[in-house]
């Protein structure tokens, strides 16, 4: 019999390429990969740099005075960067508990319910994607400053508490979801809470964990919100905290970017960890019953 | 144990009206199908009796208690569903403990978890595990109970679903289609399972299938739809030998009633070269309805000969095609006068191994039709009546 297995390559022959085409498909994927990582290793290199190299015309990615120690030194010991994490951590996670508490439900009615209105309501969903955060800051602010809750954690999620992305994604997962099933719950007697908790939930864990990524990382890296809502420092969130090197007359770049490193490291670490499961939820598949 | 009534059932989706005036009594224990092609109505109507649809008049009763404005949960129905609807994330056990879960405890002991803490959970979940078992070892599936749906093939999905609604004892059993998804062999052996079931369990089913094998082999009756209408209700058997109309008559029977046209006389209603000696009620064209099966072929190769019946009117039949079944072979082909209308015969062979090449080459066949088995309808389809002509079969 013949052997049918393919002979296990050398791992050289993985990269080499096969003919002219494939070695100009490698360039211009190898171009595009320096563009994504290019910044972080700007990134990298300023932050172990004093200022006055960061913008030097002479640019080298190996530091000529290397003042990395001091840098990341002042970010994690000469501030309270724990408080600022913590913050981070305490925001974002409220807003995603929130989003799912209140999209989840609302994208079932939008899915499963009859009722009319809801194709309108549905395309109200829709245009609200298109509104920017920018329009609404001005007057929740000012509605904020009225109701004397400037400053707190309430103020730096309420905008996001009700998120339209996340009844839209979970409105069309929800859809594929067999009828019959749900039917079947209603005649065993389900109210519709169990059937969103004990049918609908657990076949969407992929759904949320893919909306809980792309939230948690939104809201992480989100510099404009903060810097409206956070007066005091015991409040900012870590990435607000890296405005602080910032000032009217002079910017400690090397700091700056010290502190940019650290705060994105949270992020990257968890991503790297999460990305078979953050990919599953970008391709998601139905219910198999 | 109920009995199941519905008065007047109106429903449209929309524009589109889906059920038109549907009245149907269910008595205590029968198993009545309703059956129609898809898009008939039939799912619909069940769906109103399981309170997953509103009926936009009529009403529902169960046991002489209106149940139009219940909820699916109060009116103690089961329902099997035609992809099985199990609960993809529980296991067997749990799929089948669910209807009584919901039904005994109250929702905070529901919560996840809480059923093994507070009391009332703690006191029923030995209950409900025994009657889960106890239905599982009724449909041998005792050994399933901790796999999930995904793990189980077609047959063991259908018969988890089955139990889901037993275990809850309903008043009235309700089935879309549980078959459809099965391949042939177990359809058939399920079907059994299914009459079994109806008949050691006493309760009252409704049926949903478009497979009229289905519904003339498990039920007491049949309700016929058709594009929202009840055409007609009867015993299988009523159903084929006595339909009220061209439709049923059509629907009801396999292969499908033949078609033919003929025309009245003095002295009886003339089909091509026979003169049929009946006399129909009404006026105008009459169309006449032949089961296969009710032809036979005169002196044909390998086919069981009609014998004394040589008196019976003939025709003949230009052949086209045969399928031979086995036992019996189908022949298609078109009576000498009319050759546009296909006619198909259905006869035994004389000896069921032996082989149709003989009636293969043959071109065309004498077929005798049997007057008193023979349906006539108008030109609407409406049956009509008909009645044997004393004098005529002289002549």
């Amino acid at each position: 019999m013949a052997d049918l297995a393919a002979p296990t390559p050398h791992w050289s022959d993985r990269i080499r390429p096969k003919s002219l085409r494939g070695l100009l498909g490698t360039l211009l994927l190898f171009l595009g990969a320096w563009v994504m990582v290019f910044p972080f290793i700007w990134m990298i290199s300023s932050s172990l740099k004093p200022t006055d190299e960061v913008y030097d015309s002479d640019f080298t990615i190996i530091p000529k005075t290397f003042k990395g120690w001091e840098n990341y030194y002042a970010v994690i010991f000469e501030q309270p960067y724990l408080i600022f994490l913590m913050n981070s951590l305490i925001v974002c996670i409220g807003i995603l508990v929130i989003q799912l508490l209140t999209a989840i439900p609302a994208a079932y009615a939008l899915a499963k319910l009859k009722f009319k209105g809801s194709t309108i309501l549905f395309g109200t969903v829709i245009a609200a994607i298109t509104i920017p955060i920018n329009v609404t800051s001005i007057p929740l602010y000012i509605g904020l400053v009225k109701v004397g809750l400037l400053d707190t954690y309430f103020a730096m999620m309420f905008p996001f508490i009700v998120s339209v992305f996340a009844i839209f994604l979970f409105r069309q997962f929800f859809r594929g979801f067999p009828d019959s099933i749900i039917q079947a719950a209603r005649v065993d007697g389900f109210s519709e809470i169990e059937i969103i908790l004990r049918l609908i939930l657990p076949s969407a864990v992929p759904a949320m964990a893919a909306f809980s990524v792309f939230s948690f990382v939104a809201h992480w890296n989100d510099l404009y919100w903060p810097l409206i809502v956070v007066q005091s420092q015991d409040k900012m969130t870590a990435t607000l905290s890296m405005m602080q090197y910032q000032s009217a007359f002079d910017t400690d770049y090397g700091r700056t970017y010290a502190s940019a490193t650290v705060v994105t490291a949270p992020m990257v670490i968890a991503f790297l960890f999460a990305r078979r499961l953050f990919i599953r939820g970008i391709t998601m598949t139905g219910v198999k019953g | 144990m109920a009995r199941l009534d519905l008065s007047n059932i109106k429903k449209s989706f929309g524009e589109t009206p889906v059920l038109h005036d549907i009245s149907l009594n269910v008595a205590d224990g029968e198993f009545v199908s309703l059956v129609g092609q898809s898009g008939c109505g039939k799912s619909t109507l069940l769906r109103i009796i399981a309170g997953l649809e509103s009926p936009d008049s009529g009403d529902i009763l169960i046991d002489g208690v209106s149940v139009r404005d219940s909820a699916p949960k109060d009116r103690n129905i089961a329902m099997v569903f035609q992809d099985y609807a199990l609960y993809p994330h529980m296991s067997v056990g749990e799929n089948m403990a669910m209807p009584l879960v919901m039904a005994r405890l109250p929702l905070y002991a529901r919560l996840p978890g809480m059923r093994s803490v507070i009391p009332v959970g703690r006191r029923t979940q030995p209950e409900i595990r025994g009657e889960v078992e106890k239905v599982a070892r009724q449909l041998r599936i005792d050994h399933l109970l901790d796999r999930k749906p995904a793990q189980l093939s077609g047959g063991q999905r259908q018969r988890v679903a089955l139990g889901r609604a037993l275990v809850r004892n309903p008043q009235v059993f309700l089935m879309d289609e549980p078959l459809s998804n099965l391949d042939a062999k177990l359809r058939v052996q399920v079907r059994t399972e299914i009459t079994e079931l109806h008949a050691s369990s006493g309760l009252t089913f409704v049926y949903v299938t478009h497979d009229q094998v289905e519904a003339m082999t498990m039920s007491n009756r049949v309700a016929l739809l058709q594009a929202g209408h009840l055409l007609q209700v009867g015993a299988p058997n009523a159903l084929y030998s006595d339909p009220a109309s061209l439709d049923v008559a059509r629907f009801i029977g396999s292969p499908e009633i033949n078609i033919a046209a003929g025309e009245r006389e003095d002295n009886g209603v003339r089909l091509g070269q026979a003169l049929l000696p009946v006399s129909v009620t009404g006026q105008g064209p009459v169309q006449i309805g032949i089961r296969p099966e009710t032809l036979s072929v005169a002196d044909a190769p390998g086919l069981i000969n009609p014998g004394p019946s040589a008196h019976l009117p003939k025709l003949t039949l230009r052949k086209r095609m045969i399928e031979d079944l086995g036992p019996e072979v189908l022949i298609h082909g078109a009576f000498d006068h009319a050759p546009d209308a296909l006619i198909r015969v259905r006869a035994q062979k004389s000896d069921a191994y032996g082989a149709s090449d003989d009636l293969t080459r043959a071109q065309s066949l004498q077929v005798m039709l049997n007057p008193q088995q023979l349906l006539f309808f108008d030109a609407q389809g409406q049956r009509l009546e008909a009645r044997a002509q004393i004098a005529a079969e002289v002549a």
